[in-house]
């Protein structure tokens, strides 16, 4: 968000980089800050004024786990069409992962998604690599050269890194480089296809459950290769309590892991999915509502650094089928503030834990200088009034899916 | 901006559910229906059973109504009886199947079922391997009623209203009279249907349920709060599990399945839970016998006890074919208010004397 020249007055500023909170004002000059002052500020010369009273100062957020479609599904999402749903909510910088067609697994792609980001403004894109070629997880990706082409991480999202040999080696590079491997942990010989929790509601419903502990062996699996190599595993969308345990314990053991979790992992429980309604399907799946519970813990202790919106659209073609035929996923870009503002009015966080989480922290995951306030940075700001009412429509989503559990609700017909 | 309580307030799936004392719409599982609304289909289908004992096993009653047996997974007895219930009902009855249709083509169910709808049948009975997909489609479809045939691992209605009303045929002809039994199911209840429903239906029946099986076929989560609930017993122990029943219920071995480590061997599993004479002698002499068929013999259940006094499984098949008239009937002529019983046994009747008139 940038503007030639401007003072936001009065504001309530939240900086996560300190977890510093005061009144004040922030000027702006071009695309930079120049300025941050408690209180008010007298002589602002020629400067346009924006009076933010009432109104939160925060830096633009920053989204580690975002599926931008492009290239290859353009009918479900395009660059530009995901960094306007991104700016909408707040964000000013999106880190799209790599399982596209053909996935970022090598420069060429890389490139071309930094390109077309460029080219749509609103929001910053930075392409996460693929670990393996084609994230089939059996041969590794040219990691340096898609470092060298801008990518920010290395991923094969939307599947595990399967062989544990690629994963040890993908690990010895990426720490070379200095940037994490984020790890979608799944293990598929445990998760059987499965279309929800396995859960006592799972086998009511009839529906093949995928259980934690198909994520919580590839999480202690990464925590080992990860303590072994010394490199940086960043744990995809966490969602049982047990996998958090494992990353507070790797944590106090000096093990370099960080983690993030979605809002939907954070506000819903496998209770909420009817084997029917397929806008609650992703993977991992919505699980107890005891690991919403502990998430919610883990997140506002800082175990779980950051929040992360798995921003996954579909078509209503993969939707509106049967549960277990329909597509894994939910849209997140512009749902993830307002729950996260959900979660600081039912006291679940802190304001200064919740804006850290979506800004600053996610930012450190991946070494980039942003989700900060601070004079000479870029001018990522985003100004939230905490008091207006609102409710996710389709006439407010400006995805090109509509795939969110979070829209008004759809009347049933039984 | 902030979100207000409405977007992010979950809506419970049992609040989704449609409530139990609405006409019945369509029959699409066992565990939304009340205990009068079972009852009811239970004691419907009695009066269907003489139908099929006539020399000319036909009734008017659905002349002119068209029924579509949409049958996209493999299925013998089922298919073959809603047929026959179909036909003797006098309905038009059309069978897909999904290698002959344009689901083998690509087409999705959603698209085939409306293009299905635009025919203007009256009902759409549907075998799929999806759970809950009878549900999506009632849910998609406005003017069919829908009967779910079998949904993957979720609900079978029919074959759990047929073992009801097999069941009441046996235990003094009398639904009313089927509570207070120990019923034993055994095998793979993890993947069946069957068994789903049967738990569903035993519950509402006030009968006491035991789960039996190695556990990987019976996980103890079956019997969780979420699930089934804890009065429903959960046995890895064969002998322990049949001791006293009054009905075993023995279900079919998917062989499939074998694939993923469930069991061992087929051997294996036949040795500690597969059912025999002389297991039923020994533990549950008076016990009733079920099996909704295909049966795997010598492994699941031995050859001679198929045949024997206290096997359902012939009564299973015929008494299906009234079941399925009876829902087939209840849904094409419009969901009726439950509990309703007469309505259904008059029509019968009186289509009957029509038929007695027209011959003379």
């Amino acid at each position: 968000m940038t503007h030639p020249g401007y003072v936001l007055r009065n504001g309530d500023i939240v900086n996560p980089e300190s977890t510093d909170s005061f009144v004040g004002t922030v000027i702006v000059d071009g695309d930079k800050i120049t300025g941050i002052e408690k209180g008010d500020v007298e002589d602002v010369g020629d400067r346009e004024t924006i009076d933010c009273t009432g109104k939160w100062i925060i830096p633009g957020l920053v989204d580690l786990h975002v599926h931008l479609r492009e290239p290859g599904f353009e009918w479900k999402e395009t660059i530009e069409s995901g960094a306007k749903c991104a700016v909408a909510g707040g964000y000013t910088s999106l880190c799209s992962m790599p399982n596209t067609n053909p996935a970022i697994d090598h420069a060429e792609v890389a490139s071309f998604i930094r390109e077309k980001a460029k080219e749509a403004g609103f929001a910053k894109v930075f392409p996460i690599g693929a670990v393996s070629k084609e994230r089939k997880g059996n041969e590794l990706a040219p990691l340096y050269e898609l470092r060298e082409a801008g990518c920010i991480a290395f991923s094969d999202d939307g599947d595990p890194v399967w062989d544990a040999g690629v994963m040890r080696r993908s690990l010895e590079i990426a720490k070379d480089i200095g940037a994490p491997i984020c790890c979608h942990e799944e293990d598929k010989s445990l998760s059987c296809c499965g279309s929800m929790d396995e859960c006592g509601h799972s086998y009511r419903l009839g529906i093949t459950g995928f259980p934690g502990v198909a994520e919580e062996v590839m999480i202690a699996r990464d925590i080992e290769l990860a303590r072994v190599t010394g490199g940086h595993v960043h744990i995809c969308h966490v969602s049982t309590a047990r996998g958090a345990l494992l990353i507070q314990r790797a944590k106090e053991d000096g093990i370099h892991v960080t983690a993030e979790v979605t809002p939907h992992h954070l506000m819903l429980s496998h209770l909420d999915v009817d084997g029917i309604d397929t806008s609650y399907k992703m993977s991992p799946p919505l699980r107890a509502p005891a690991d919403v519970l502990a998430l919610r813990e883990a997140l506002a202790s800082g175990v779980i650094d950051c929040i992360a919106s798995d921003h996954a659209p579909h078509e209503p073609d993969s939707k509106d089928c049967e549960f277990e035929e329909a597509a894994m996923g939910i849209l997140g870009l512009q749902t993830n503030l307002p729950i996260a503002l959900k979660l600081i009015h039912d006291s679940v966080l802190t304001r200064e834990r919740a804006i850290q989480a979506l800004s600053f922290s996610a930012a450190k995951i991946v070494s980039l200088e942003a989700g900060m306030l601070r004079p000479g940075r870029p001018a990522d700001i985003a100004i939230i009034d905490p008091n207006q009412k609102w409710t996710f429509s389709n006439s407010l989503n400006l995805s090109k899916s509509q795939n969110t559990p979070f829209l008004a609700k759809k009347s049933k017909k039984k | 901006m902030v979100a207000t309580s409405d977007p992010y307030d979950s809506v419970g799936a049992s609040e989704r559910l449609s409530s139990q004392n609405t006409p019945l719409q369509h029959l699409l599982d066992i565990k939304s229906l009340s205990r009068e609304q079972l009852i009811a289909l239970v004691r419907d289908a009695e009066t269907f059973i003489e139908v099929s004992e006539r020399n000319i096993k036909k009734v008017p009653a659905l002349r002119g109504k068209t029924i579509l047996n949409v049958f996209l997974e493999a299925s013998t007895r089922t298919r073959v009886s809603f047929e026959i219930a179909g036909k003797r009902l006098s309905a038009d009855t059309i069978n897909i199947s999904g290698s002959g249709s344009s689901l083998s083509k690509g087409e999705n169910l959603i698209d085939t079922a409306r293009t299905l709808q635009a025919m203007r049948p009256d009902v759409i009975v549907l075998r799929h391997n999806a759970s809950g997909a009878a549900h999506f489609l009632a849910n998609q479809l406005q003017n069919t009623k829908i009967v779910n045939a079998g949904d993957g691992m979720n609900e079978h209605p029919t074959q759990c209203l047929l073992d009801l009303l097999t069941l009441s045929q046996r235990f003094q002809h009398s639904i009313d009279s089927l509570s207070g039994k120990t019923v034993a199911i055994v095998g793979d209840v993890r993947h069946s249907r069957v068994a789903r429903s049967n738990i569903w239906a035993h519950k509402i029946l006030g009968n006491k349920v035991r789960l039996v099986g190695p556990p990987g076929l019976v996980p103890e989560l079956l019997c969780s709060s979420e699930c089934f609930g804890p009065e429903v017993e959960i046995y890895h122990s064969l002998e322990d599990g049949l001791r006293g029943a009054d009905i075993v219920m023995v279900l079919r071995l998917q062989k499939e399945r074998q694939r993923d480590s469930f069991i061992g061997s087929f051997d294996e599993y036949s040795r500690f839970y597969g059912i025999s004479s002389k297991r039923m002698n020994q533990l549950c002499p008076d016990a009733v016998l079920l099996h909704p068929g295909p049966a795997n013999r010598g492994i699941e259940i031995s050859g001679e006890l198929l045949y024997e006094h206290r096997s359902l499984v012939e009564e299973q098949v015929r008494l299906g074919v009234a079941v399925r008239m009876s829902v087939l009937f209840r849904l094409a002529t419009q969901g009726s208010h439950f509990p309703e019983v007469e309505s259904s046994q008059s029509d019968v009747r009186k289509d009957e004397t029509q038929t007695h008139r027209r011959k003379q």
